[in-house]
C-alpha cells in the first residue's frame, strides 16, 4: 500500500500568558491510500490540534508532516457550518469560489454529487429547510467538490441525535468509500470508531501520545450499521475500552 | 390546496391576534388624543401650556399652507439623511478597517471609549466657531453622536462571527478579504441593521441638538422659536413632526432589513 501521509514525531506546544501547554507530543503514524482511520482519546487531549496541523491551519512545534504529492486535504468540522444566507448549491461551491477553481466541470460535479446523494431538489433552497442529517451530507459534499485526497473529520456527528447519528455516519461512510477517499476521523464514540475504521489510534490524555494502534478486522465488513453486528465487534469494544478506561479514571 | 381544520383554525387565530394588536394600538393612540383634547376643552388642563391635538393639527395645517412646513421639514430631513448615511457608511468602513487591522484597533481602543462617553453636546459651541452657524455644524454634531457608537457596535458584531465557520473558510485557504466578504459582512447584517435603527435616534438627537444651537431653520428651530414666543402649539406640533420622522426612518430601515435577510 501507498503512504499518502506520513507523520513523524510531531509535537505541538501552545503558548499563553498563563504558561505553556503541551498539546501533543512525539506523534508518529502513517496513513495509507483508501484507509479509514479513527482517532479516539479523552476530551481536550489534542485531537483537534492534530487535525488542524494536518490541515495546515496550525504549525507543529516540531516534527515533520509528509504528504504525498502535497495532495489536497478536506476538513469536515464538528458542526456542519453551513452558511444560512447561501443556498445549498452556493454553500457547496463556497470552497471552489474561494480557491478560484469554479469551472464547468466542477459545477457539473457539484450537481452530480447533490443529485446522487438525494439533495438535488434542495439545490436552490436555504439550509434552514434541511434536517440535521441532510445538512451534514451537504457539508461533506462541500468538502468533496474540492476533490481532496484525504478527508479529515472532527467529531462530525456529535451535534446529531443518536438515531440520526447512526444513519448519517452510515451515509458519510458510504459516500467516502464510493468516492474512494482516505479519511481520518476523530470521535468520542468507540462503537462508531469500530464500525467505521480500518485502524483505530488511541491517544493518551494531554499531552497526547499514541497509546496503541489497533487494526480492525471484521468478518463480512460492509457498512457501519451492518458492521455493528459483526461477531468481533464486542471483542474490539472490550479490548479498546480498557485502554481508554485506564486514563478516564 | 387543501387545509385541515386545525390548520385553518391556527391561521384564523394568528390573524385574529394580529388584528387585535392593530385595533388595540389604534384605540390606545386615539384614546390618548381624545383624553387630551377633552381635558383641554373642559379646562382640566391649561391648553395654553399643554396645547391640544386639534390645536396642533391646526398649527401644522397653517404651516403647511404657508409653505413653512416644507422649508423646515426639508431642512431637517436633509440634515438627518446626510448625517445618517455618512454615519452608516463611515461607521461600517471604519469598523471593517479596524477588524482587518486588529493592532490599529488595539491602539485606538481607549480613545474610542473616551470619545464615546464624552457628551458631544459639550462640543457644540466650539463646532459653531469652527464650522459657522450653518447646517454643517448640525450635520457634524449628529455625525459625532452616531458615528462612534456605530463603529463600536458593528465591530463588536464582527468579532462575534461564528468561529467554526471561520475555521472552515481558513481550511479553504481564504484570505482576510474572502473572510470579510463571505462570512463577516453577511453574518453581521442583523447587527448592522440594529445599529442603523439605533443610529436613527442618535442622528435625530444630534440634528435637533444642532438646530437648537444654530437656530436658523428646521424642526428644532421651530421648537426653540415656539418656546421663545411661548407658542406651545408650535412646540408640540414640532414634536409630533419629529415622531413622524423617526417612525418613517424606522420603517425604511425595517424594509431594508427584510430585503437583506430574506433567507430566514
Ligand atoms: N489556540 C490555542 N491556544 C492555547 N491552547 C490551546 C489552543 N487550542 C487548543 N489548546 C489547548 O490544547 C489542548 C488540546 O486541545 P484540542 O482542541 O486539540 O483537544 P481535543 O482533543 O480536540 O478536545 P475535545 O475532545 O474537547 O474536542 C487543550 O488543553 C486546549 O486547551
Ligand atoms: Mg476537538
Amino acid at each position: 500500500m501507498n503512504n499518502l501521509l506520513k507523520i513523524e514525531k510531531i509535537s505541538k506546544n501552545y503558548h499563553s500568558q498563563q504558561g505553556e501547554i503541551e498539546a501533543i507530543k512525539n506523534l508518529s503514524f502513517d496513513v495509507n491510500e483508501g484507509e479509514f482511520i479513527a482517532i479516539v482519546g479523552s476530551s481536550g487531549c489534542g485531537k483537534s490540534t492534530l487535525l488542524n496541523i494536518i490541515a495546515g491551519l496550525e504549525k507543529q512545534s516540531s516534527g515533520t508532516l509528509k504528504i504525498k504529492d502535497s495532495k489536497s486535504i478536506g476538513y469536515m468540522l464538528q458542526q456542519d457550518a453551513l452558511f444560512p444566507w447561501l443556498t445549498i448549491k452556493e454553500n457547496v461551491l463556497l470552497g471552489l469560489k474561494i480557491q478560484k477553481k469554479v469551472t464547468n466541470d466542477k459545477l457539473a460535479y457539484a450537481d452530480y454529487l447533490l443529485d446522487s446523494y438525494n439533495l438535488g431538489e434542495f439545490k436552490n433552497k436555504y439550509p434552514s429547510c434541511l434536517s440535521g442529517g441532510m445538512r451534514q451530507r451537504v457539508a461533506l459534499i462541500r468538502t468533496l467538490v474540492l476533490n481532496p485526497e484525504i478527508i479529515l473529520l472532527d467529531e462530525p456527528f456529535s451535534a446529531l441525535d443518536y438515531q440520526t447519528r447512526l444513519a448519517v455516519s452510515d451515509d458519510v461512510y458510504k459516500i467516502i468509500k464510493k468516492e474512494k477517499k482516505t479519511a481520518i476521523m476523530v470521535t468520542h464514540d468507540l462503537a462508531e470508531a469500530i464500525s467505521m475504521a480500518d485502524k483505530i489510534i488511541v491517544l493518551t490524555k494531554r499531552p497526547a501520545i499514541i497509546k496503541k494502534i489497533y487494526d480492525i478486522n471484521l468478518t463480512n465488513k460492509s457498512n457501519p450499521i451492518e458492521n455493528r453486528k459483526a461477531k468481533e465487534f464486542a471483542y474490539y469494544y472490550d479490548l479498546i475500552w480498557k485502554d481508554i478506561d485506564a486514563f478516564v479514571k | 390546496m387543501h387545509l385541515s381544520n386545525e390548520q385553518k383554525d391556527y391561521i384564523r387565530r394568528i390573524r385574529f391576534k394580529k388584528r387585535f394588536v392593530l385595533v388595540s394600538q389604534i384605540i390606545l393612540g386615539f384614546t390618548f388624543l381624545l383624553t387630551w383634547e377633552l381635558c383641554s376643552k373642559y379646562k382640566i388642563i391649561n391648553s395654553f401650556i399643554f396645547s391640544s391635538p386639534l390645536l396642533c393639527f391646526k398649527t401644522i395645517w397653517e404651516l403647511l399652507i404657508t409653505g413653512e412646513l416644507l422649508t423646515h421639514f426639508s431642512a431637517t430631513m436633509i440634515e438627518i439623511v446626510i448625517a445618517f448615511v455618512l454615519g452608516a457608511f463611515l461607521g461600517l468602513g471604519i469598523a471593517i478597517l479596524l477588524y482587518l487591522v486588529p493592532i490599529l484597533n488595539k491602539i485606538i481602543d481607549p480613545y474610542l471609549t473616551m470619545i464615546n462617553s464624552l457628551p458631544k453636546v459639550a462640543l457644540g459651541p466650539m463646532l459653531i466657531i469652527w464650522c459657522g452657524a450653518n447646517n454643517k455644524t448640525i450635520i457634524f454634531m449628529a455625525l459625532l453622536i452616531n458615528l462612534i457608537v456605530s463603529i463600536l457596535t458593528i465591530l463588536n458584531g464582527f468579532k462575534n462571527a461564528d468561529k467554526i465557520k471561520l475555521k472552515l473558510l481558513n481550511s479553504f485557504g481564504a484570505n482576510k478579504i474572502d473572510i470579510m466578504r463571505y462570512l463577516i459582512l453577511p453574518g453581521s447584517i442583523g447587527t448592522i441593521m440594529s445599529t442603523l435603527k439605533l443610529n436613527i435616534s442618535m442622528t435625530l438627537i444630534g440634528v435637533i441638538m444642532g438646530e437648537f444651537l444654530v437656530s436658523k431653520r428646521g424642526i428644532g428651530y421651530l421648537i426653540i422659536y415656539g418656546t421663545q414666543v411661548f407658542n406651545l402649539n408650535l412646540v408640540i406640533s414640532g414634536i409630533f413632526i419629529l415622531l413622524f420622522i423617526s417612525y418613517l426612518m424606522f420603517i425604511i430601515v425595517s424594509l431594508a432589513e427584510k430585503f437583506f435577510c430574506k433567507y430566514k
